[in-house]
């Protein structure tokens, strides 16, 4: 398994054809605390960069976009009731939805886990 | 993920200014936003926690952004009177009330806060709109009145139940004799107070629902204030986030959101702040267009609205009744004592009837809502 990471601070992590995606632990500390978690439905298309979530906090609301093209074949279903599970577990349990990866290609220009760690030290 | 920026001003056009307790603020882990021309803490530990915080023991927040000015000289408060339509010829020294800036239509310039000092009026206004306050009210007030800006002057608001007890272990002394101590001020008294020698002009007020006190200070002495109230247990310091979360809940109206000059004091429902003698005699900026609208009604009106489920409706929001839109949220969040998002709104009068079901759209997708009575959150003052 590995994961990539975005500039928009999405992680991804890759198991042969499938992806889970989610939001950094650094995203949701800048985000504070979340309160409502819009997921993408099962089945749905998604291209790479779209918006296919939307993660809100006490403070605003804020797009997730999809690392990759692909297919969403589930959503967090714990998310309904726990959205604080992504500031509380940003990188395991609170992940977002999993994507059927239509074209793995497209890891090839994210960020490994060290690349994001610089890229976030540099913000 | 997109940026989440809602604090930050998006037209700030000259360079954010520093508050006495910048420096305080950074120590303590506050996350510093530009808000009104300042830096200024949105968040602490978090919002939500900050928010339970101030409901359930004290809360100390730097609003020393905000404006306070002093308007004195013969007829001072006569000559207030011409710009807000409140009675403040009638107030009694130690007493403020909440008032209106209105222009000539009567729409909104700013909310503030008016109390009778004695020698002279106090005058709390808002961060981001002082300095149009107070090229305002240099333009319209005679040059008989003379306006001061308290610009060495930081204010302190600490907020919540166990704010009083907390306050009372700084031993002030009331500076007059025959004022009444601390634990006698009752909501919308204030009085002049020593503390350890270091004066502070101190007010039963506040702007979360909660029993508290507003507490202006020389910049110079506001740290050793801010230190001296945090050694209470009782007290924390909680962030712009909490806030404006605290007065939501509190049905209290954000300016420059809430209000504006687009909108009047009849459809914001601050009717209050119209005083019975100002409606009769008139004579104040705007009096023409309010006076009709108190009597003819308004096209809309502010109210406040539950939503289902747990996305919340943010400023901006339509609003939709039968397939048509009859309003505009105007600010919106998710409450942390309620566990559920609210919201104000302007709503066409047939559709805002305490129950009405309603439509708030939010990215796309219609939430169902009802209008609720405000304030959400139960007020909580010392009476």
């Amino acid at each position: 398994m590995t994961r990539y990471f975005t500039q928009e601070h999405e992680w991804i992590e890759v198991n042969g054809e499938v992806g889970t995606v989610g939001i950094t632990d650094y995203a949701q500390g800048q985000l504070g605390d979340i309160t409502f978690v819009e997921l993408p439905a099962e089945g749905a298309t998604v291209g790479k960069g779209d918006s296919v979530s939307v993660v809100d906090s006490v403070k605003a609301a804020s797009d997730v976009y999809s690392p990759v093209s692909g297919t969403v074949t589930e959503a967090n279903p714990a998310l309904a009731d726990a959205p604080e599970l992504v500031n509380s577990d940003a990188e395991t349990g609170g992940w977002l939805f999993r994507v059927t990866l239509s074209d793995p290609a497209e890891l090839e220009a994210l960020m490994d886990e060290a690349a994001y760690k610089d890229f976030v030290a540099g913000l | 993920m997109s940026e989440p920026d809602s604090y930050e001003d998006e037209d700030a056009v000259i360079e954010t200014q520093l508050l006495p307790l910048d420096p305080w603020h950074r120590e303590r882990g506050g996350r510093m936003v530009a808000f009104a021309g300042y830096w200024m803490p949105v968040q602490y530990e978090g919002i939500i926690a900050e928010h339970l915080w101030t409901r359930e023991n004290a809360g100390l927040f730097d609003v020393s952004h905000m404006g306070q000015l002093e308007v004195s000289g013969e007829g001072a408060a006569a000559a207030l009177e011409a710009l807000l339509p409140g009675d403040i010829t009638a107030l009694k020294p130690g007493r403020l009330r909440y008032s209106l800036l209105l222009d000539e239509n009567g729409g909104v310039l700013d909310d503030l806060m008016v109390t009778n000092r004695g020698e002279e009026i106090y005058v709390v206004v808002n961060g981001a709109t002082k300095w149009d306050d107070i090229a305002h009210l240099r333009e319209h007030l005679p040059d008989a009145i003379t306006l001061n800006h308290l610009d060495e002057h930081g204010l302190l608001a600490l907020q919540g139940p166990k704010a009083a007890d907390a306050l009372a272990r700084l031993n002030l002394e009331p500076v007059a004799p025959g004022t009444p101590c601390l634990a006698e001020l009752t909501f919308m008294q204030a009085g002049a107070f020593l503390w350890d020698g270091r004066p502070l002009w101190i007010s039963r007020s506040g702007y979360t629902g909660e029993d508290g006190f507003e507490i202006s200070v020389r910049g110079e002495h506001i740290e050793a204030l801010a230190n001296a109230l945090c050694e209470q247990p009782e007290v924390k310091p909680i962030g712009l986030g909490a806030r404006d979360s605290l007065r939501l809940e509190a049905g209290l109206p954000l300016y420059g959101h809430d209000l504006t000059p687009e909108t009047d004091p009849v459809s914001a429902g601050l009717t209050f702040a119209v005083s019975k003698r100002r409606r009769e005699e008139g004579g104040f900026a705007g009096a023409e267009r309010v006076l009709d609208l108190l009597a003819g009604g308004t096209q809309s009106v502010r109210v406040g609205l539950a939503l289902e489920g747990r996305q919340a409706a943010r400023e901006g929001a339509s609003v939709w009744s039968a397939g048509q839109q009859v309003g505009m949220v105007t600010s919106g969040g998710f409450s942390p004592t309620l566990q559920r998002p609210i919201a104000m709104a302007y709503v066409e009068r047939p559709c805002a009837a305490e129950g009405a079901s309603l439509e708030v759209e939010v990215r796309g997708k219609r939430l169902a809502a009802s209008v609720v009575p405000m304030p959400f959150v139960p007020h909580r003052y010392y009476r």
